[in-house]
């Protein structure tokens, strides 16, 4: 495999229960404190924790666009309207053109929320879902990307990947293929995922929801904590005039082939997708200066994964998973933790994992417990999903290229 | 981006692998008013086949199809999986069974209601340890599972394998998006345009278009009604490079031209794929 051109990211941002966009997203990780909460979404007194965005009560906002209403949608418009993204696309539309911007979106639920609420209002005798639904907008998986391209005029091709919880990870090497083969000139890439009956029942279901914040490698870690989520990058072709502050440097993609809903044991499949992305990104793994872990928090993924860390990398990269803070925003996961390494190669420092005061024994990573400061140059992110699908990203700063 | 389709799966009403769909793809046969028969997932261990629905099946059965043609290991090749609606009935079953008084979801339902899980048991049945993808784009769901996975075999210089499938939604469901009937199409496709295969196919621009329909009324209900089978006009292309009886990959007659093809995108665009005999 032979190293890629790294591509430039020209704007970004994130929207979490940490806050709107960069600086409160910044400010919530110097806290170092979790912004998980007791399961009140809907009323459901559900025994476990979530990151919950609050004020998701406007209807999305744009002409024409009332029937793409729905909370996941919701939280996508308020995600784009952050840190000068809509100003960034729009430059970049005046350069290359709409028709040369590819939307490439993860999401592992889109809108279904609302057809499971519809389902609780089906018509007595007939059983017909209530009028109102918007099937297209709101339900089906593109639901996301369309109501995106539509909002922002963008008319490239577009998609929403949905590979679980590696979703808005793959999505950015989408985008670097699509550019590399001249497809697109710019790609707006992201995930969008917000909190669901279905996942938070399903991941009851398997006995994998923590009862209180998760806690990423830690020895009495007992589960994830579901969260939502909207983070968005725009990855541009190389020659950019805004190229030069964050640079997409390398991906690597692989399938476990073991699981529907286990990783392997040794973490296989992780260390291919990392090992691959250290490739692509032509670079050593004494070269990454910090990893941001999957870090779920459930027994067997964090083993899986210390595993596969300390085979590539050994004790030396210091890794820490960020979900005690934000928790898990599943088809969010791999693009808002994107965001998160962007902030750390951007302001020198590495986030601590919070809430792994007990180390495991049985775990090897040199795992970080506090914030830490350090000029970083190149770092890594992982994230993978049932099915055993897996995605690690590497970024590298504006001074590397 | 120049490809070569090295062989292709269809499963769907009347159609039911390459070779016997010929005759129907090139208008010489009537579609057979038959319902989609979908086999057994029989390369899935027995755990992981007593778990699937309708949708990893009818997914893994052009998967199958497709690699008993070609030379390349399953195991060792790429996949792109396109796909509109996913797995319509455990959609139903799950949202029924979260609106009850007690909400509650079934581990195996919830494990199969992720969009990818047909890449997810394709990768165990398999073996396939390698890069897989799984994309939706609504009515233009084989169009962009198309063009991800050229651009896969072109940046990466690898051979991939596109699966699009389509199943019904159950009522009540059905009433909103009412899907025709469960249909799946896969192709190989190796990066650049091979001596040998079924077609040539070059992807010559993405953007404002009229799109093809297919060359029959039955057909074209098919292509209308259920969103991987977008992919037909296409299909019949590459079914009208082979000769009448000379096989699937039989030699082009002299005078067959090279065809374009304007697949369906999002609304009021085409995926325009040149069509043309292997040399």
């Amino acid at each position: 495999m032979s190293p890629i051109q790294p591509l430039p990211i020209t704007a970004y941002t994130a929207t979490s229960c940490m806050g709107r966009g960069l600086e409160a997203t910044r400010a919530a990780l110097a806290a170092q404190r979790t912004f998980l909460a007791p399961c009140r979404f809907l009323g459901l007194e559900l025994p476990t924790w979530v990151g919950e965005v609050a004020g998701l009560d406007e209807p999305v906002p744009g002409p024409g666009l009332a029937a793409y209403d729905c909370r996941n949608n919701r939280l996508a418009a308020l995600g784009l309207r952050q840190d000068g993204f809509l100003e960034a696309v729009e430059r970049a539309t005046r350069r290359y053109g709409a028709g040369r911007i590819g939307v490439f979106l993860g999401s592992s639920t889109s809108g279904l929320l609302q057809t499971e609420l519809a389902y609780r209002r089906r018509d007595a005798v007939t059983g017909a879902l209530p009028a109102g639904l918007h099937y297209a907008q709101t339900h089906n998986m593109f639901s996301l990307g369309d109501y995106v391209r539509r909002s922002l005029g963008l008319a490239g091709p577009a998609s929403v990947t949905s590979v679980a919880c590696a979703s808005s990870a793959k999505v950015f090497s989408a985008a670097a293929r699509a550019i590399e083969a001249g497809v697109v000139d710019a790609a707006l890439v992201g995930g969008v995922d917000t909190l669901c009956l279905t996942t938070l029942y399903g991941f009851g279901s398997l006995e994998l929801l923590a009862p209180q914040a998760c806690r990423p490698f830690d020895a009495r870690r007992n589960g994830i904590s579901i969260a939502e989520a909207a983070a968005f990058a725009l990855v541009e072709r190389r020659d950019s005039p805004e190229a030069g502050a964050a640079w997409l440097a390398g991906f690597g993609e692989s399938s476990d082939a073991h699981h529907m809903s286990s990783p392997h044991p040794e973490g296989r499949g992780a260390y291919e997708a990392m090992a691959q992305a250290l490739a692509r990104a032509g670079l050593e793994a004494r070269d990454i200066d910090y990893i941001n872990l999957h870090g779920t928090g459930t027994p067997s993924n964090d083993r899986s994964e210390d595993a596969a860390v300390m085979s590539l990398f050994g004790d030396r990269v210091p890794a820490s998973s960020t979900k005690g803070a934000h928790g898990h925003a599943l088809g969010a996961a791999g693009a808002l933790e994107a965001v998160i390494c962007l902030i750390a190669l951007r302001d020198g420092f590495m986030p601590g994992g919070l809430n792994a005061g007990e180390p495991d024994p049985a775990l090897h990573t040199r795992y970080l417990r506090r914030n830490q400061a350090g000029a970083l140059r190149r770092v890594m992110s992982n994230s993978f999903g049932f099915g055993g699908a897996n995605c690690a990203l590497v970024f590298t700063g504006g001074t590397q290229q | 981006m120049k490809l070569t389709v090295q062989a292709i799966g269809v499963l769907g009403p009347g159609l039911d692998g390459w070779a016997s769909a010929l005759p129907v793809l090139r208008g010489e046969a009537a579609l057979p008013a038959v319902a989609t028969a979908v086999p057994p997932p029989l390369r899935l261990p027995p755990p992981e086949r007593r778990r699937v629905g309708q949708s990893v099946r009818l997914a893994l059965a052009v998967a199958e199809q497709v690699f008993a043609q070609v030379p390349h290991a399953p195991a060792t090749t790429a996949s792109v999986f396109a796909s509109s609606g996913g797995d319509g009935e455990n959609c139903d079953a799950l949202c029924r069974s979260l609106a009850e008084d007690v909400p509650h979801a079934s581990p195996t339902r919830f494990t199969n209601s992720v969009h990818n899980a047909p890449a997810g048991y394709w990768s165990i049945a398999a073996g396939a340890t390698g890069p897989s993808t799984s994309v939706c784009a609504f009515d233009a769901s084989f169009a962009a599972g198309l063009l991800e996975a050229a651009i896969y075999a072109c940046c990466e210089d690898e051979p991939v394998a596109l699966i699009a499938y389509d199943m019904l939604y159950p009522q009540p469901l059905h009433a909103l998006r009412p899907v025709l009937a469960p249909f799946a199409a896969a192709l190989v496709l190796v990066p650049g345009h091979a001596a040998s295969g079924l077609a040539r196919i070059e992807l010559s621009g993405y953007g404002a278009g009229t799109h093809a329909a297919a060359a029959t009324p039955a057909l074209e209900a098919l292509r209308a009604g259920v969103p991987a089978a977008r992919c037909l006009p296409l299909l019949e292309a590459i079914a009208r490079l082979a000769p009448a009886g000379a096989g699937p990959a039989g030699v082009p007659p002299a005078g067959v031209l090279p065809a374009e093809v304007a697949l369906e995108g999002l609304p009021g665009q085409v995926l325009r794929v040149g069509v043309s005999p292997c040399r």
